[in-house]
């Protein structure tokens, strides 16, 4: 796609515009700004899980059953 | 709806859907702004959208929660992000966002708060709260919506309100 909706809020009118070159690399530079913040949020969240399942295993070892280990969740 | 609510511009995106929905020559003469969009990506699945103001992606922070029925996350990030039905998501559905922004036409930074959904029908769901910031002093006149590298699908619709106190 290489246009965009615009409103002018003060007429109500809406247009289709093209993208201007610039306005097509700002937006790759978006999308590959955002794909680095979601790896991150991802490697962050599946390292929080890897801990997660490493502590209640090591529980399960000591000897709590899986309704002990759930409790204190 | 309280009578201090207008509806200041609406638009619902046509056939073959569009890079981004833009509210221009925003006018200063409400208190506040709330933003009603229901989205949906064409072609990326991320299920996230975004918002920008007065076309620049600087100085946007947010602190989110986010869950989707089994498991929950929390985080921040340096863009202002709401979710959105992906491709993958069930057929003709949309997500569902509310974004209000108050004090936006002062000379102060401007906090955004929105509360958004995607409604899949689905096992695979989410809602997300977010605690924004845009660290501008200058009046919003300008609000743009994105999605991450896809179009936004025809159907999808954007409502803008002015909010007065009075």
């Amino acid at each position: 796609m290489t246009h965009k909706l615009i409103v002018d809020c003060s007429t109500g009118v809406t247009t289709e515009v093209e993208l201007t070159a610039e306005e097509i690399a700002q937006r790759e530079a978006d999308a590959a700004a955002f794909a680095e913040i979601k790896a991150a949020e991802e490697a962050a969240a599946q390292a929080k899980a890897d801990a997660k399942a490493s502590a209640e295993a090591k529980l399960a070892a000591l000897g709590l059953t899986a309704d002990e280990i759930a409790a204190l969740n | 709806m309280a009578n201090t609510y207008t509806a200041i511009a609406t638009v619902t995106v046509g056939s073959g859907g569009a890079a981004s929905i833009e509210f221009s020559s925003i006018p200063a003469t409400y208190t506040d702004l709330q933003l009603l969009v229901s989205i949906r990506e064409e072609t990326s699945a991320t299920s996230v959208a975004f918002i920008k103001f007065n076309n620049t992606t600087a100085n946007r922070s947010e602190r989110y929660l986010q869950g989707n029925g089994s498991t929950a996350v929390s985080g921040t990030t340096a863009v202002l992000q709401f979710i959105a039905c992906a491709p993958t998501d069930t057929a003709n559905t949309f997500g569902n966002a509310s974004i209000y922004i108050p004090n936006y036409a002062g000379s102060n930074y401007k906090s955004v708060s929105s509360d958004s959904v995607s409604e899949n029908n689905a096992t695979g769901a989410f809602s997300r709260l977010v605690a924004g910031l845009w660290s501008d002093t200058s009046a919003i006149n300008q609000i743009t919506i994105t999605t991450d590298t896809g179009d936004v699908a025809q159907y999808s619709t954007a409502t803008l309100y002015g909010i007065k106190n009075s």
